[in-house]
C-alpha cells in the first residue's frame, strides 16, 4: 500500500460521498469547487467524477520527474477547485471552513496536467528527468516571464526550470516546451529581475 | 510631544533609546531552514555580489546592505530566505515547537512566524495559521507556498472567538500569540507608525489583545505552552495583559534563553502593579541590539 492509511477509513476516502449522498441529491456527486475533498486513494474508490487519485497523482510525480513514491508518504492530497490538487503534511478528518490546507500542487482535470510552480521549487530538487538546466542568462530571462530556447532535445510538455546557484541546481520554476522553445510559467506576481 | 518619552522612566538610557528609534533600519532576511542552510544563503549572496552581514546571536540571520531589495535575489525567489525584522525571529524561538506538533498561530498573517515555525518543526505536524483579512490570508498562503510549507491549515476567523471544530477539535500544543499592537517598535521601518498614537488606541486594542490571549490559552492543552508578543514598549499591551491572563486562567509565566541584550518586564506603571512573574518577560529596546522594539512573554497552561 502507497498510501497514507487511507484504505478502510471511508470517512476520509472521498469525503464528497457521505457528504453528496446526505444532501439527499440523485445525480452523483460532482465536485464542490468551494470545499477540501480528499482524494481516493485509486480509481476503484473514486466516488465524484473526473477526480484524480492518490495513485494516479504520485505515479504522475515519478513517471514525469523520477521522484520516488515514497517522497509523497506523509503527505495526503485534496481538491478544492476545479482540478486544483493541494499537498498537506498530514491528517485532518473535517477540514470544513478552512481557507488552505498546504500548497496548491498539481492542476487536474485537464489534458496535460501541470504543476505548480511551488510544488516544483518544493519537490523539483529530487527531480531526475524532464529537468532543464538553464544558463545564467535564460534563467534570468525565464524568471521575468520570457521565453528561451535552451536546445532541449528531451520530451515535449511541462519541464522543470532550474539554474546553478550556490553550489547546486535549483529548480526555478514550470516551463512548457513546445516547437524548439521554452516558455516559461512563472506566475506574474513571482516574476523578479534579479 | 514624541509619544515614546513617556517610556523614559523605564529605558536605562533615555537618549540612546531615542536615537536608536530615529535610525533607519536595515532590511534583515531570516535562512528558511525547509529550503535552504545558511551557508547556502551566504554563497548564493556572495555569487550575486549582494552585500550582507550576519547577526551575532542568530546564525541563520542577515543584514542585508542598504542597496539591496531582497524580493529580487535568487535566494528570495527560490524560498531560501524571508525578509523579517530581526527581533521578530524571537517568538517563534521562544514557542521552541517540535516536528508533529499541534501549533496555533491566531494572528498568522502575512507569515513571517508562520513559516518560521513551520520550519522549526521541519514541516511535521500542524500549523493552524488563522487571521481575519482576507487579502492578508492571501499574503500568507502566498508566503508559507514560497517557502515551501505543507503543514499548515490556515483558517479565516476573529481570533477572540477561534473555533476547533474546522482542524479536528483537538487542543494545541503550542500557541504563537503574536497579537496586533500600536507597532511603537515599528518607528524605525514605519516612521508614520506613531502619527495617531493616542492612549485610547493603547486602550482599545489592549482589550483585543486579552481576548485573543485568553482564547490561545482556552484552546491550549493543559501543560502546553503560550508565547505572546507584541512590537510595541506600552505596558498596557504587554505586562497588562499578561497580568489579566495570570488572574483569569490557570497559567503562569516561565524563562527562555535569548541571546540578544534586553531588558526584564516591568512590574510597576502608571499607578499599576503587576506580578513579579511578569519580570520573566523580555522588553527588547531598539538602542540594546541596533534592532526594532519587541516584547515577548512565554506562558505555560497549567498541567
Amino acid at each position: 500500500m502507497t498510501d497514507d492509511g487511507l484504505d478502510g477509513d471511508g470517512q476520509g476516502r472521498d469525503g464528497a460521498a457521505a457528504r453528496d449522498a446526505g444532501d439527499g441529491g440523485t445525480d452523483a456527486p460532482t465536485n464542490d469547487g468551494q470545499r477540501f475533498d480528499r482524494l481516493p486513494a485509486t480509481a476503484a474508490d473514486r466516488v465524484v467524477d473526473g477526480r484524480a487519485t492518490r495513485r494516479e497523482v504520485v505515479d504522475w510525480w515519478v513517471d514525469r520527474f523520477g521522484l520516488e513514491a515514497a517522497t509523497f508518504d506523509s503527505h495526503t492530497f485534496w481538491e478544492k477547485g476545479a482540478g486544483k490538487v493541494w499537498a498537506f503534511a498530514g491528517e485532518v478528518d473535517s477540514p470544513a471552513g478552512v481557507e488552505g490546507l498546504g500548497m496548491t500542487f498539481l492542476r487536474t482535470r485537464q489534458e496535460h496536467w501541470k504543476p505548480t510552480t511551488n510544488a516544483v521549487q518544493r519537490f523539483g530538487r529530487a527531480a531526475t528527468r524532464n529537468v532543464v538546466v538553464l544558463e545564467e542568462a535564460d534563467a534570468t530571462a525565464f524568471l521575468a516571464g520570457e521565453t528561451v530556447e535552451p536546445g532541449w532535445d528531451g520530451d515535449w510538455g511541462y519541464l522543470v526550470a532550474a539554474h546553478d546557484v550556490a553550489g547546486g541546481v535549483e529548480p526555478i520554476g514550470v516551463g512548457l516546451y513546445v516547437h524548439d522553445e521554452l516558455r516559461s510559467r512563472m506566475p506574474k506576481g513571482r516574476r523578479r529581475e534579479p | 510631544m514624541d509619544p515614546l518619552a513617556r517610556y523614559d522612566p523605564l529605558v536605562d538610557d533615555p537618549a540612546a533609546f531615542h536615537a536608536a528609534c530615529d535610525r533607519p533600519l536595515p532590511s534583515v532576511v531570516r535562512v528558511n531552514g525547509l529550503a535552504s542552510t545558511p551557508a547556502r544563503v551566504r554563497r548564493a549572496f556572495e555569487e550575486a555580489g549582494v552585500g550582507y552581514e550576519p547577526v551575532c546571536w542568530h546564525d541563520g540571520l542577515f543584514r542585508l546592505a542598504d542597496d539591496v531589495s531582497p524580493g529580487n535575489t535568487w535566494p528570495f525567489v527560490h524560498g531560501w530566505v524571508y525578509g523579517q525584522e530581526e527581533v521578530s525571529a524571537v517568538p517563534a524561538l521562544a514557542l521552541d515547537p517540535e516536528p508533529g506538533e499541534r501549533v496555533f498561530d491566531p494572528c498568522a498573517a502575512p507569515g513571517s512566524k508562520t513559516t518560521q515555525v513551520a520550519a522549526l518543526m521541519d514541516d511535521r505536524g500542524l500549523v493552524v495559521a488563522n487571521d481575519n483579512d482576507l487579502g492578508r490570508l492571501s499574503a500568507l498562503r502566498a508566503n508559507a507556498e514560497r517557502c515551501g510549507v505543507t503543514n499548515v491549515a490556515v483558517t479565516r476567523s476573529d481570533a477572540r472567538n477561534f473555533s476547533l471544530s474546522p482542524v479536528g477539535g483537538e487542543r494545541f500544543d503550542r500557541a504563537l500569540v503574536d497579537v496586533p499592537c500600536s507597532c511603537e517598535g515599528t518607528v524605525r521601518k514605519n516612521p508614520d507608525a506613531l502619527e495617531d498614537w493616542s492612549l485610547d488606541h493603547v486602550e482599545g486594542i489592549a482589550g483585543v489583545q486579552t481576548a485573543i490571549l485568553g482564547r490561545a490559552l482556552e484552546v491550549t492543552r493543559a501543560g502546553g505552552t503560550v508565547v505572546y508578543a507584541t512590537c510595541t514598549f506600552a505596558p498596557e499591551e504587554n505586562e497588562a495583559v499578561l497580568q489579566h491572563a495570570l488572574e483569569e486562567y490557570d497559567c503562569h509565566v516561565v524563562d527562555f534563553e535569548l541571546a540578544l541584550k534586553h531588558a526584564p518586564g516591568v512590574t510597576k506603571w502608571k499607578g499599576e502593579t503587576y506580578d513579579d512573574a511578569v519580570r520573566q518577560a523580555k522588553r527588547i529596546y531598539p538602542h540594546h541590539n541596533d534592532t526594532g522594539g519587541f516584547f515577548c512573554a512565554k506562558l505555560e497552561v497549567a498541567a
